[in-house]
């Protein structure tokens, strides 16, 4: 029986559906990309997702805006599931006025965003927009501010993922800035504060989109994106594997998965990892995907930063966030980057019941007066802050040097990592013998032999877990092979770890 | 394997002068009698695997091979510090080296080769080719002399009988070379040979010698004792190479009838009384479509490729050189030896068949070969000189591994091999199993035509890895389906039972532009399926997390190594490398909208195409460069690579410099972007 009302129903879901028309869309897919609803279809399971505010229009009265109106307002919202897991989602519709942020526009995200935090169910918003709605002035603003202040709340109540995948300029960029990680599309995204125009303007620069805010830009030099893919259907499958690794929400812990893969598995490859030189470098990925199950690593911020590796992996189907070290560049220096993607990794790690695993191999921090003007201080700290700020299971593997400074903020046991392990290779000091037989004997200094002499002699001394273990700092030597099996019984015991952080209001990271 | 009497007058302490497999191989033989062993070894094999298999172990100097295993001198010091009675020398190395044998024996220190003698006999090529020829062995006829006119030249090919081959004296690179099937092309090709000769060499002399079609590498293995007995063990066909380097071998060779190989032995026997001949050895011949067959060269030690011979004769080689060495008398007569069964022998090398065979370096970071076993009338042998998270250093050979299959019958045999193959887990360096996998598959492989030029002539254009056919495709696709849904159906195991997805029971599995439907999934577990509306039923075996997987279809069954990266599943085995994006058929049609992107990096920068040291730029930043110009040299495995522009460009910015010691696919120079 077709009543008027559902003739009129399907009429308008049809319409809305359309979006900006066969022409827009065209022009879309000319430029690589899937419409909204087409990343939706990627994006989440077949069938599965439901809209929301299908129907609701914009308001806006002026410079003829009031003939010009559209089922939806530029973009879908609602909700579905990824891998049989609720998610809600908006996705901007650049063939409905480029996708632009009216007062309405902004309505609609903020409604999922608010039933989000409410149900405790991730975000994911997929960004495909010219920015704001010029016609509607200050409201499209307001909305914007609307959508920001709605991203703070939920920070650190559930996950929220934003995925780059068309224009994000100016105002626009700040809602993706204050969610959990950002995914960019190689060639079809880009985000700035201020375009390439205005920096001509300004400046004189002269400098492309894709210099200026491009995948490559964010991904390696600005680090405001944790990765980047070749195309949208590649992205948004990543997002989905990212969101398997993560709760729905802080106020429960990730899921585990059936087991894949040994707990009690050895690795004799990792008994010659490392080096017979300690200037030598190995691939701390090596160990990385040694301990986690069937090797898997999902990692964050792979191009930036490269010295110190984050990222995700699964240890007897639990989530684990990982830290590392990464000799391979830079020697694994600690330098402001480094610290800075560590630090934020950390305390994603901490907001959602994420144990975080400690891989250390650290000759301290990068001098120089690059490190030093540009706050080295403040940058290292952040690091320091969020290891010792942090309340999950934290284990720490000192697979060799942990020197200095740098030893201690790699999750020590001083900042309260729960259990400590070090490789017989480990070397826990000051600083590497060398440096400091030139302090301690330097009026030998011109006699190479006898220098040589209380260098091998540091060595001795310094150069391997005992000093530490015997004060308690290392709780055992394990043997490389066992890695995963020490590091998993660990875990097991943490899981009914119980700590919590004095009452305050927050605490004060120095930003 | 043992054939073992008594060892009370055998060794006390044998030291292998040698690395690798091959020192391994000959410590499981001795620690298998009763003798002790002792591995020398250079500073980047301080933790190699024959190191730690040995009872003692000798470090004999830095990793240049002229500085440690190649030095006499250390060799002999390190016997004298363990107080080793005699030595291996394996292969290589010092292994032909008369001066080492004679160096050794001044000490009273037995050298498990043959006599001093032999060594020099057979170590130079003229010499050796004059003894055969006095010992009666059948030798490539030919004309030594210069050939005056093209009279002569006739009367010569026709004596030699045709075809035949007129080479520049001077010779070289093809340049000067004619093959005349009969008298007028003799005539012909002689004029133009010596016209060609006199203008790229500046020498007109051509000689003259028969022209071996179809040629195959046969050799026989000998093994003779002090006291002038000998027996042979048959041959091993070689002709599976690549640059005159042995890829694989077999036992016995498809091609012999009992005539020939009774007749080759016999002469190989001949040649090695001739010289005295104490220990094992191996005669090469060279053998034509009608089973002629001529002397090449004889090689004076243990073969690589000596496993398949003793897995057909069940004869430990490595225990009669020890023997012999000892100065016991042969325990085997020519009646003994039986040839049972079939043998292959794959030789693992650590280069990358889809880049021109380039060496490649580099940790282990997995090193699982098939299990050494025995099961029903199967054998399969792993000669290993490594195990995982060992090092491929650029010091020495390429060569990892050995692996032997041995069954009842040449086609059995090659089946084992080419599951053992595709089995073989393996990462971190780049590797030819792709390649020995596909040769296994191949039709000319598989029925035993094989000539020396079988890489070349079915692999022109180098190895791209194997494409399937429709009917492989189809089954592939199934596979990795299946895959897909068991994995999918892990990661939904933690969903909420309220939002859980039904089953899929169709998908589109693309791999590159091909797309195949794949339907009717019933039970993801059991697995019956349609894929392109053709049934198929499969057993497989493989769960979330393994790097195997089995599948059964019919009687038939295929072992392919496992990957699921996002949004697919990747195959390999059988040479072939498939990558399966799959999904709904929403999926596969938005897919179709996706740009296809070039490689970004390849186009715009010059890569470094394997592990090396950077020694040269040749450009400077700014410089415009033509197609073919040379850009930058890398040193990898001692060889110096010059690497060159594929097209014009312009050099934005060198990256990498020189000295530095850089990965695959490592940017060294980029390039201003096109247009």
């Amino acid at each position: 029986m077709q009543t008027e009302i559902n003739e009129q129903l399907d009429a308008r879901r049809a319409a809305a559906r359309a979006g900006g028309g066969e022409r827009r869309i065209a022009a879309q897919h000319a430029k690589g990309k899937l419409t909204a609803r087409e990343r939706l279809d990627v994006l989440l399971d077949p069938g599965s997702f439901e809209e929301y505010d299908i129907y609701k229009t914009h308001r806006c009265v002026d410079f003829g805006m009031e003939e010009n109106v559209i089922d939806g307002d530029g973009v879908v919202t609602g909700w579905g599931t990824i891998d049989g897991r609720p998610v809600y989602v908006f996705s901007q519709d650049f063939t409905v006025f480029g996708g632009s942020l009216s007062e309405t526009h902004a309505e609609k995200i903020c409604k999922v965003m608010d039933l989000a935090v409410q149900n405790g169910v991730p975000l994911i918003g997929l960004n495909d927009s010219g920015g704001a709605r010029i016609q509607e002035g200050v409201a499209s603003l307001g909305g914007y501010a609307e959508v920001f202040w709605r991203n703070v709340q939920a920070s650190g109540v559930i996950p929220q993922i934003s995925v780059i995948m068309g224009p994000c300029a100016g105002g626009a960029v700040y809602s993706p800035a204050m969610t959990d990680f950002i995914y960019m599309v190689r060639d079809s995204s880009y985000m700035f504060v201020t375009g390439p125009d205005v920096v001509k303007t300004v400046t004189n620069e002269v400098v492309t989109a894709e210099e200026l805010g491009g995948a490559s830009t964010h991904t390696r030099r600005s680090s405001v994106a944790d990765n980047a893919f070749d195309n949208d259907i590649e992205t948004l499958q990543e997002v989905r594997r990212l969101y398997g690794f993560l709760p729905l929400s802080s106020r429960e812990a990730p899921a585990t998965y059936p087991g894949n893969d040994s707990a009690t598995r050895v690795d004799q490859a990792l008994d010659t990892l490392i080096p017979a030189s300690a200037n030598q470098p190995y691939d701390m990925l090596e160990v990385v995907r040694s301990i986690a199950d069937a090797g898997e690593f999902l990692e964050i911020q792979p191009e930036h930063a490269a010295n110190i590796l984050c990222g995700f992996v699964r240890m007897a189907g639990d989530t684990v966030g990982i830290v590392a070290n990464q000799p391979m560049v830079l020697a694994g220096v600690l330098d402001i980057d480094s610290a800075r993607k560590a630090a934020r990794f950390v305390r994603f790690c901490d907001a959602f019941n994420i144990p975080v695993v400690t891989l250390v191999d650290v000759p301290g921090f990068l001098p120089g007066t690059s490190q030093e003007y540009g706050g080295i201080i403040k940058h290292g700290a952040k690091l320091l802050f969020a290891y010792a700020e942090a309340t999950v299971p934290k284990v720490t593997v000192i697979t060799r040097k942990a020197y200095g400074g740098a030893y201690d903020v790699m999750a020590s046991k001083h900042i309260r990592a729960d259990v400590n392990y070090a490789w017989p290779t480990a070397e826990i000091a000051v600083m590497g013998a060398k440096g400091a037989t030139e302090i301690l004997y330097r009026s030998e200094l011109d006699d190479p032999v006898k220098i040589a002499e209380r260098t091998a002699e540091y060595e001795k001394r310094f150069a391997n877990p005992f000093i530490a273990a015997q004060r308690g700092f290392i709780d055992e030597v394990i043997q490389p092979h066992s890695t995963r099996r020490r590091v998993l019984r660990a875990l097991a015991l943490l899981k009914t770890k119980s700590a919590t952080a004095p009452a305050r209001k927050h605490s004060n990271i120095p930003l | 394997m043992s054939r073992s009497t008594s060892n009370s007058a055998l060794f006390n302490k044998v030291l292998v002068a040698n690395r690798g497999e091959i020192a391994c191989r000959v410590f499981h033989t001795a620690k298998r009698l009763g003798i002790g062993t002792v591995a020398v070894y250079s500073e980047a094999d301080a933790g190699a695997l024959h190191v730690r298999e040995a009872d003692e172990a000798v470090l004999i100097g830095p990793a240049a091979a002229a500085e440690s295993y190649l030095v006499i001198d250390k060799i002999i010091e390190a016997c004298k510090a363990t107080g080793a009675d005699a030595v291996h020398p394996g292969y290589g190395f010092l292994s032909e080296r008369a001066a080492f044998a004679e160096a050794l024996a001044a000490q009273g220190i037995a050298f498990v080769g043959p006599p001093v003698g032999a060594i020099e006999a057979m170590g130079d090529k003229i010499t050796s080719k004059r003894i055969a020829e006095q010992a009666g062995v059948s030798t490539v006829p030919g004309e030594a002399g210069i050939i005056e006119d093209a009279d002569a030249a006739v009367a010569v090919s026709t004596r030699i009988g045709f075809p035949v081959m007129l080479k520049a004296s001077a010779g070289g690179g093809g340049k000067g070379m004619r093959v005349a099937w009969n008298e007028e092309q003799a005539r012909e090709g002689f004029e133009r040979a010596r016209s060609e000769a006199a203008s790229s060499f500046g020498d007109d002399r051509i000689f003259i010698e028969k022209f071996v079609t179809e040629p195959r590498h046969i050799e026989i293995q000998v093994l003779c004792d002090s006291h002038g007995n000998g027996v042979y063990l048959g041959e091993r066909e070689c002709s599976i190479q690549r640059r005159n380097q042995k890829v694989i071998e077999e036992a016995p060779s498809p091609f012999l009838d009992e005539a020939t190989r009774k007749a080759m032995g016999e002469q190989a026997l001949m040649l090695a009384r001739a010289v005295d001949y104490a220990s094992a050895g191996t005669v090469e011949f060279i053998v034509d479509g009608d089973r002629n067959f001529y002397f090449l060269e004889m090689n004076t030690r243990l073969q690589v490729e000596h496993p398949v011979t003793e897995l057909i004769t069940g004869v430990d080689l490595v225990e009669q050189m020890l023997r012999v060495a000892a100065g016991e008398r042969l325990g085997l007569q020519q009646s003994d030896i039986k040839l049972d069964g079939w043998a292959i022998e794959s030789r693992l090398y650590a280069e990358d068949p889809y880049r021109g065979f380039l060496p490649s370096i580099g940790r282990l970071t997995r090193y699982r070969p098939p299990l050494d076993l025995s099961a029903g009338q199967i054998t399969v042998r792993n000669d290993t000189g490594v195990d995982e998270g060992g090092e491929i250093s650029r010091y020495y050979d390429p060569m990892i591994a050995k692996l032997c299959t041995h069954a009842p019958t040449r086609e059995q045999a090659v089946t084992a091999m080419a599951s053992a193959l595709d089995t073989f887990e393996l990462e971190g360096i780049a590797h030819n199993l792709p390649f020995l996998s596909a040769v296994m598959r191949h039709p000319r492989f598989v029925e035993g035509r094989l000539t020396t030029a079988f890489i070349d002539d079915e692999y022109p254009d180098g190895f791209s890895g194997v494409t399937p056919d429709a009917e492989q495709l189809r089954l592939y696709a199934a596979v990795a389906a299946l895959i897909h849904l068991r994995h999918q159906t892990w990661r939904q195991s933690i969903a909420p039972e309220r939002f859980k997805p039904a089953q899929q029971d169709e998908l589109v599995a693309c791999s590159g532009d091909q797309q195949l439907l794949i339907s009717h999934v019933l039970d993801h577990q059991t697995s019956e399926l349609n894929v392109d509306e053709q049934p198929i039923h499969i057993q497989l075996g493989w769960q979330p997390g393994d790097h195997l997987a089995r599948a059964e279809v019919g009687s038939q069954h295929i072992d392919l190594q496992v990957s699921v990266p996002t949004g697919g599943v990747r195959l390999r085995g059988a040479g072939m490398d498939l990558y399966f994006a799959i999904g709904n058929r929403r999926l596969a049609e938005l897919r179709e909208l996706m740009p296809v992107k070039s490689f970004d990096a390849s186009a715009n920068a010059l890569l470094c195409p394997m592990p090396g040291l950077l020694t040269k730029v040749l450009v400077a930043e700014g410089d415009s460069v033509e197609p073919g110009q040379s850009l930058a040299v890398v040193e990898a495995m001692k060889m110096e690579n010059t690497l060159s522009a594929e097209r014009a460009a312009v050099i934005k910015t060198i990256v990498a410099s020189e000295g530095a010691s850089l990965a695959v696919d490592e940017v060294i120079i980029e390039f201003e972007a096109e247009g």
